[in-house]
């Protein structure tokens, strides 16, 4: 898992958009599992972004339904696990837009990984939840690590990655500053920094 | 990999599902063509066959205007939450969504058509002398060639500034040709006079060459920066 740190405007969700396909490289070229066509690595990678990504209008179970459908995947027990699996009910009839944010926030990455991809984009996964609710997270995102997927943070909150993170990288004005393993005490402190 | 139809399938069910539940398009589309049909009712006073020479002509234009709000709405639904994104890092074929979208319009679109034609006759006292069986496919080919354009040309229009004036303006003009048949061919039915088949033929060339182009170019329209 890489944690990765910046100010805001360093290109850390450029960063992520540009790997998943969503912005285009200024310079440079992109290579994932080998290969710069898109369509090749698509399915394997997962992401999740600032925004939530979901239909308001609909309950939990119905966008995973058919975001799963866009993978071709039709089987609706999947969908279930997916769902229990980041702490949520599917029967739950309620529509996404009247969840809490950290509800929305865990059904987001659900929905990421539903189609259980090797690589998972986060993009400020923790942002505008509670300290109970970032722990959940926190603890989602460690799951996903332990079952050998390679994980990209974006956060500001480094305190949430500390014990997870394998690799933590610094960016700034595009570029990566500062490479390290681990979450130190000095990134935690320069991350709280950023986000005051 | 997921099919196209299948996909297709999907996109149009959740588009269906959200408007049952907001009813957005729908309502927006019958008030305003309702308005048209009452006001253009209280300014002109037309007999049996000038309304027949007219009707054409005011049947559409209240048709495509509604037919704005609707294709406006349509996409906006994806831009909140930034749920076009999700869509856009799938693999996912880009035709389904443009298909499923375009499937969706087209059914909101001819159950306003369907609502809102009987108060047209009794509006306008309308009395087709030609065979009324031929307004039918005048009004499938017609409807589609205003969404199958107006489904496109919104999603371009989406990340413009003024999206909502944008989209009128450069669909209006490339709609010129379908208009011109749409409302040559109705009014030929209603009046009798001559046969609509030039017209509809017309309106099927038309939407065979845009329905086409529409799907061949999509793919770099959804995936545009």
């Amino acid at each position: 898992m890489y944690a990765i740190f910046g100010d805001n405007g360093a290109g850390k969700s450029t960063l992520l958009r540009v790997i998943c396909g969503l912005a285009r490289p200024t310079a440079g070229t992109i290579h994932i599992f080998g290969s710069r066509e898109r369509s090749d690595f698509t399915a394997r990678l997962g992401y999740m972004g600032h925004a939530p990504l979901l239909y308001d209008e609909m309950t939990g179970m119905e966008n995973l339904r058919y975001f799963a459908g866009l993978y071709g995947i039709g089987d609706n027990a999947r969908c279930q696990q997916a769902i229990v699996a980041v702490g949520l009910d599917p029967a739950l009839t309620r529509h996404v837009g009247e969840y809490s944010q950290g509800m929305r926030q865990r059904l987001s990455l659900a929905r990421a990984a539903i189609h259980d991809p090797e690589i998972l984009l986060l993009d400020e996964p923790f942002s505008n939840l509670d300290p109970g609710s970032a722990r959940a997270m926190g603890r989602l995102v460690a799951e996903m690590r332990d079952r050998s997927k390679t994980i990209l943070v974006v956060t500001h909150q480094a305190a949430h990655l500390a014990d997870i993170a394998d690799e933590s990288l610094w960016m700034a004005a595009g570029r990566i500053a500062a490479w390290e393993r681990g979450i130190t005490a000095a990134d935690r402190a320069a991350a709280s920094a950023v986000l005051s | 990999m997921s099919s196209l139809a299948a996909v297709t399938a999907s996109n149009l069910r959740k588009d269906l599902r959200l408007e049952w539940r907001s009813k957005d398009a729908v309502n927006a589309m019958l008030f305003f063509a309702l308005l048209v049909v009452v006001i253009f009712s209280f300014a002109f006073d037309p007999t049996a066959e000038e309304s027949r020479q007219i009707a054409g002509g005011l049947v559409w234009v209240a048709f495509l205007f509604a037919a704005i709000v609707a294709l406006n709405q349509a996409w906006m639904r994806e831009l909140r939450n930034q749920v076009l994104d999700a869509y856009r890092v799938s693999p996912a074929p880009a035709n389904a969504l443009f298909l499923g979208k375009a499937l969706g319009n087209f059914l909101f679109i001819c159950a306003v058509e369907a609502l809102l034609m009987p108060l047209f006759v009794v509006f306008y006292n309308l009395r087709s002398v030609g065979p009324a069986w031929q307004l039918v496919p005048v009004f499938l080919l017609g409807t589609w060639a205003l969404v199958v354009v107006g489904t496109f040309f919104a999603a371009i229009s989406l990340h413009t500034r003024s999206r909502e004036v944008m989209l009128p303006l450069i669909l209006f003009p490339i709609s010129i040709p379908a208009l011109l048949g749409m409302v040559e061919a109705t009014t030929m039915v209603l009046t009798g006079i001559e046969t609509p088949a030039f017209w509809i033929s017309l309106l099927v060339v038309y939407d065979v060459v845009f329905t086409t182009v529409c799907l061949l170019l999509f793919e770099t329209v959804l995936h545009a920066e």
